[in-house]
Order: C-alpha cells, then structure tokens, then sequence
C-alpha cells in the first residue's frame, strides 16, 4: 500500500525553515514538524537516522523552496519527539536515533487489540506472525518494524494481558 | 616712501577695522619697510604677486604722489610710487580680497569729517580746524571710550562670575561627597535642607545616580519644552520617532546650547511623568522612541498586518519603503507584530522576510 508522500502545506511555507521566536507561533510549527517527521518515516518506513542524513534528506531540506532548517533547529525537533517518546537516541552523543512512528504503548494496545478480536488470548505468537501473518495484513499492525514489535510486545505484556 | 604717516594704531572714528593680518612685511619699492599707516584713498590699485620658492606672496599697492597737507612719516620723500606687502605668515588672498573690495566701495569719499587723521594726539602743525567740529569729535570719542570701559567691565564680571562658579562647584561636590561617605552622622533634618539647595541650583541627587524618578528642575523644565518644540514634528512623522533623530532635530533647532545625550534622555524619562502628550517608549530591542500619547503602535501592528499581507511577504526596508517609514522604525513595528503573533519570519541568506502568521490562522 504505497502512498504518494503528501507534504503538508507548511512545507512550502518559508518561515517553516525558521524557528519562531514566538512561544505560541513556535509551539504550533514544532507540533508540525513532529508530525511531519513521523509521517514521512513512516511512509519511507525509516525507523532509524543519523542526524547528517537528517540535515541532507527532503524532509528538513526543501530544495525547491531554497529553504533547510538549521541543524540548531532539527535538533529542537528531535528534542520535541524524544518528549512525546517519539524518538530514541541510539548513542551518547546524539548523532543518530530511533524513530517510533507509533509509540511503544500505542503499539502495545494495537497488538492487544488485534488479538482480542481474532479471538486469540492467551496463545502464544511468534513476532514473524503478528508482523507478517495474513490475519494482520490489513491492520494497523503493519508496517511494524522489529524492534517496535518487541517493544510493543513488553508494554503489552506489561500490562499484563498478554503472556510473554 | 613718503605716503606714510605716523599713527596710534587705534581705529578712528570714521573707521572701522576691514581685516588685519599679522605678518606682513611692508616694502618700500624693492625695500624692505617697517610699521606705520597708510590712507586708502592713497591707493590707486593693488595687484597679487605669487609666492615663489624662498619668497613669500605679495601684494602690490600701487600709490598717488603724497598730498600737500600730509602728516609727517618716517620718510620725507621717496623714488618709489609703489609699496608692497609681504605676507611671511600668508593670509594674502583674504587680505586682497577685501582691499580689493574697500577699493569697489570707497567708503571713505562718504565719509562726512575730512579725509585726513584726526587730531586728538598730539601737536598738528599747518592744521586748523572749526572748534564746533573738533567739540563734537570729541564728544564722539568720549562716547566711544565710555562704550569701550563698559564692554571690557562687563567681560570682566563674565571672568569673575566663572571663577566663582568652579568654586561653588566645588564646594558642592566635596559637600555632596560628604554625605555619601558619612551617611550616619549627618542630621537628617541637614541633609534634605542641603538636597533641596543642590535641587533649587540644579545639581542631581547627591546620594544616587538615578535621578529620573526624582527629576531635577532643569529636566523637568527641559522635558516641558520637548513637549512644545516635538509635538509639530511628530505629527508629520506618523505620531513617532526615534531618540536619535529627536536629538538631531532638537539640536538644531537649538543652535546653540546644545542638549548632551544623557539630558535628553533624562528629560524624556519624565514626559509621563509630567502628564506631557509624548512619551518615551523603549522596545524590546533597546530602541528609543518618542511618541504622541494619541499614538498607539499596537494599532499601527493592524494595519502593518495588511500590508504585508497584501505583499505576501515583506523585508523591513520593503515595509519602510512602502508605508514611508524609517526602516529602524518599520522594523520594530514588524518585530511587534510578531510578538504579538500576527507575523512570522523567514530568516535566511536571502535576509529577514516577514510573513503573516499562517501557523496560528491556518488548519
């Protein structure tokens, strides 16, 4: 199911590119940005990055427009996403991360979803299964990354509803 | 050279000092001469004479023969017609220029007493004169003398008035001084009672530097006359302008007398104070502003709004350009806009544009 990135409206707005010394101006562009962010992961199913390819990639770097946004400025935006427990960063030093389209409890409550209404509490499944089963094709359970899955798996089971 | 006569050097009645120049050498002819007067009615033309290496420039005064009735000069009769001036310290073209210029006007052929010197120095043999004249001549010079003793008295009352002055300062400032260091031990009924002779002369507040919340008498007073010379201005600048260029036009008006930076602000600080119709208001950004009390900036951000919305985006210089503002003004309305979330800016190497603020108005 693959769908023709649509880039919203803001990315053709130049003062996207610049961070708004505005509070409230401010809030709402990095709200954009984060869903941005998360939506062009999720459709070029990128789940990791390194902040280089960040700065060189279309999705901080409008060529057409003439406008990238500062590397000063992504990092406020991965800083925004890192809060909303969005992102992972994978080193100390912040150069690359993790990015979760869908956060680690959202996934946990999806999967358990999907499993009470396939009538399957309480048996056992291989994460090859709960990712690529048929019975998942259509569900929002994919496309779901690996590691998102075993998170997923232990915030669910954590919530003690699923055996591990 | 024989056209010369003998003379005090003090300007007569009939005369007046057209221009003096030192350094000048007097030739008689070739040779050279030294200090006396010579009539300009003597004269018959002048002409330069340009400096040369080892010479200085000259000027040429070309003489009619001596009159009969002549003063006696250093020299009874001599071969040359001609004399010239030589200017060791320059000042020729000056000096030219107005000889040039007495010449043009001969003022001397309307003089109404005779061309000759006067006669109150000295004995003047072969010379008879009316007593009617030489007792108003006289009269003219005791007034002139009187007029001289005034004027110098005068000067001299200004010399000592400045003296006194520096002292009073001083003794001020040690006394001001005083206070600050011995905060205790002098009686608080003494400290106001001196404060309030420093205020009446116009000195500030000895014990702090911050002196607008007090005021002084001369900010207050200087405030008050802002208020008058400003409000004209204003009104043709759109209600407001910038600290700067009040302290320009204030200046000039002034001509003389003129307001140190530090005074002006002074004086502004108080306009609101005062209950003034201008204010001084002060930007995030440390600019200065003098505007109307009637001026709301807050209202012009509105109007900015449309403009730029009209334009899509605009620079401040665009801005000033099109609203016919100073772009240090056009900018700060822009960065009010912004702050007030009607703006929003695209900083890039292309330059600060300002964009109305999608982010708030749209989805």
């Amino acid at each position: 199911m693959a769908m023709s990135f649509e880039w919203p409206w803001q990315y053709r707005f130049p003062p996207f590119f610049t961070l708004q010394p505005n509070v409230d101006t401010r809030q709402k562009q990095l709200a954009a940005w984060c869903s941005l962010v998360l939506s062009f992961c999720r459709l070029h199913k990128q789940s990791s990055m390194t902040v280089m390819e960040a700065q060189e990639s279309p999705l901080f770097n409008n060529v057409k427009l003439q406008r990238k946004l500062p590397v000063e400025s992504i990092q406020v935006v991965l800083e925004e996403l890192r809060k909303k427990g969005n992102l992972e960063w994978l080193d100390k030093n912040k150069s690359s991360f993790l990015i979760m389209w869908r956060r680690p409890e959202e996934w946990g409550k999806l999967i358990y979803q999907w499993v009470s209404r396939s009538g399957q509490n309480n048996s056992v499944f291989t994460l090859y299964e709960l990712t690529n089963g048929e019975d998942t094709e259509d569900e929002a359970l994919q496309p779901c990354p690996a590691h998102h899955s075993r998170w997923a798996k232990l915030e669910a089971s954590s919530e003690s509803k699923l055996p591990d | 050279m024989d056209r010369f006569v003998w003379t005090s050097g003090l300007l007569e009645i009939n005369e007046t000092l057209v221009i003096q120049q030192r350094g000048v050498r007097i030739y008689d002819g070739e040779e050279k001469e030294c200090c006396m007067a010579i009539l300009l009615s003597q004269i018959v033309f002048i002409e330069e004479q340009a400096a040369g290496i080892g010479k200085s420039a000259k000027i040429v005064v070309h003489l009619h023969p001596p009159p009969s009735n002549k003063e006696p000069g250093p020299f009874q009769s001599s071969k040359n017609s001609y004399i010239k001036l030589s200017f060791k310290e320059h000042g020729q073209i000056e000096f030219y220029r107005r000889l040039s210029e007495e010449m043009t006007q001969r003022r001397w052929e309307n003089m109404p007493v005779s061309q000759s010197l006067q006669t109150n120095r000295g004995p003047q043999p072969g010379r008879i004169r009316a007593v009617g004249i030489v007792g108003i001549e006289r009269k003219l010079e005791e007034k002139r003398k009187e007029t001289d003793k005034n004027i110098s008295e005068a000067f001299e009352d200004l010399s000592k008035l400045m003296v006194k002055a520096k002292e009073m300062v001083e003794l001020s400032k040690s006394i001001a001084n005083k206070i600050k260091d011995k905060q205790g031990d002098i009686t608080e009924d003494e400290t106001i009672r001196f404060k309030s002779y420093l205020l009446s002369m116009g000195i500030a507040n000895p014990v702090t530097r911050e002196t607008y919340g007090s005021g002084t008498q001369y900010h207050m007073q200087l405030a008050k006359q802002l208020a008058g010379i400003l409000q004209g201005p204003l009104e043709e600048r759109g209600g407001i302008m910038s600290l700067t260029e009040v302290y320009c036009l204030v200046n000039r008006a002034r001509g003389m007398e003129l307001l140190s930076p530090e005074d002006l602000v002074n004086a502004c600080k108080m306009l609101e104070a005062l209950k003034l119709p201008l204010r001084l208001r002060v930007f995030d950004s440390g600019v200065m502003v003098i505007e109307l009390q009637s001026h709301k900036e807050e209202e012009m951000v509105a109007s900015a709004l449309e403009t730029v919305s009209e334009k899509g985006s605009l620079t401040s210089e665009e801005f000033a350009k099109l609203v016919g503002m100073s772009v240090l003004l056009a900018k700060e309305r822009l960065l009010l806009a912004e702050k007030m979330g009607h703006l929003c800016r695209d900083d890039s190497v292309e330059g600060l544009r300002f964009y109305p603020n999608l982010f708030m108005t749209q989805s």
